[in-house]
């Protein structure tokens, strides 16, 4: 059993920790509402951009755009988006193990790793990185994302992959953070067929491959940055769980070592007044 | 019948709300849109979008982008949208200064001539919005 001056000591350090968690705590609820925010407001562009290549989708031939087209996959590659920073919980455990796991399947995978957490654990598995990219996982902007997206469009129009996959955590709500696999590459219509589609009504200007040729490069740019603000969001909401566990564990270590140290203060005084009593019995004998 | 009008960017909604008419400089040149147009899409360049609402005028800045016009429904997908009320029009002055300059003394690299271009026709673009609405109050 430990001192009752040592118990004592642990409180201390216990409420110090205490003191930080909560901050941290209190940081990533503010945060995590602007994160949360950027990303709900962000979702009605993607929507609707891809509601148009849903409905141009069928017009157009897959050999006429680069970015849709489909070829035997030989070997594809990962655009995997994790936090910089760690505190997270579980978070980018869970997402890397997805990750993992998908480019089993695939017959070769090449990674392109978003934020630091990303780099250090794809190294130490010994994964190839054709690119790594860090610094901007709690406030991503679309001239982040939008290189980040170049690289792995490059990547497939050049051949060098034949499918491009972005691994994210999904925000759900603040209790609920879904690691996530998508294809991004090839851009695949929904909608194919082509029997069952009014004919096209639509004027395009200057043309259809025009505004496919515009429409397409921002669709797989817009995709990469709704996956980092959705990872954005995960994070702050994460941490800020993460964080209220480790005040809430806190509280509970103080209220038991608090016990301990009462107690320990009671069976000191119990033994100096036996000591007192039967010294003074001793006294009174003699 | 009004015009329903969603402007859009990656951050945020800008602009929603019933309006008469909306003007939208596309790739082609300003296109008029009334109620009734036919289903048309089309790239937007930067440049002045106007909107007629009950006799009154908006003008916002957008950069790039698309306008998707299906029955009554006007989508514009933009990079960037501004209000005129929101524009900066000192930064914009100097944003022009600066773009000039660089092109006066020669950019080093196609890719730097490119971003000037780029920077100068923005910063054209946000001078004319700001101007107008000196204009009109």
């Amino acid at each position: 059993m430990p001192s009752e001056r040592e118990i004592r000591r642990r409180i201390r350090s216990v409420r110090n920790i205490q003191q930080v968690t909560k901050a941290m705590q209190t940081v990533a609820a503010s945060r995590m509402r602007r994160a949360q925010q950027a990303v709900l407001a962000s979702r009605p562009y993607e929507e609707r951009l891809r509601s148009i290549l849903n409905d141009l989708g069928p017009y157009t031939d897959p050999k006429t755009h680069p970015l849709l087209a489909r070829r035997d996959v030989k070997r594809a590659a990962v655009i995997l988006i994790t936090t910089d920073r760690g505190l997270v919980g579980a978070l980018n455990t869970n997402l890397i193990r997805a990750a993992l796991r998908h480019s089993e399947n695939l017959p070769a995978t090449s990674w392109v790793a978003v934020g630091r957490k990303a780099i250090t654990q794809l190294r130490r598995v010994r994964q190839p990185i054709a690119a790594e990219f860090s610094g901007f996982s709690e406030r991503p902007t679309t001239q982040d994302t939008t290189i980040v997206a170049r690289v792995a469009t490059e990547e497939f129009v050049a051949g060098r992959v034949d499918e491009v996959y972005v691994a994210y955590t999904r925000f759900i709500n603040t209790l609920r953070q879904v690691p996530s696999v998508r294809r991004i590459l090839p851009l695949v219509p929904e909608e194919e067929d082509l029997d069952s589609l009014p004919p096209l009504q639509y004027i395009f200007e200057p043309d259809a491959e025009t505004v496919l040729e515009a429409v397409l490069p921002r669709l797989v740019e817009l995709t990469v940055y709704q996956a980092a603000l959705d990872n954005a969001a995960s994070e702050q909401s994460a941490r800020m769980v993460a964080m209220r566990n480790a005040t809430d564990n806190a509280t509970e270590l103080i209220e038991d070592y608090t016990l301990a140290a009462n107690k320990a203060r009671q069976g000191r005084i119990t033994k100096e007044m036996l000591e007192i009593a039967s010294g003074a019995e001793a006294l009174s004998k003699g | 019948m009004p015009l329903h009008l969603e402007v859009i960017t990656p951050e945020r909604a800008v602009y929603e709300e019933d309006v008469d008419m909306v003007i939208a400089p596309a790739s082609e040149g300003y296109v008029g849109i009334l109620p009734h147009h036919a289903p048309l899409f089309t790239t937007l360049g930067p440049g002045e979008f106007r909107v007629k609402r009950g006799g009154v005028e908006e003008v916002l800045a957008v950069f790039g982008g698309f306008i998707d016009v299906r029955g009554d429904r006007v989508v514009v997908l933009t990079d960037a949208a501004e209000h005129a009320e929101e524009i900066d029009s000192a930064r914009a002055h100097e944003a022009r200064e600066r773009a000039q300059q660089a092109l006066a003394a020669g950019p080093v690299s196609a890719a730097d001539e490119q971003r000037a271009r780029a920077a100068l026709q923005r910063a054209l673009v946000r001078l004319r919005v700001s101007e107008r609405r000196g204009r009109r109050r």
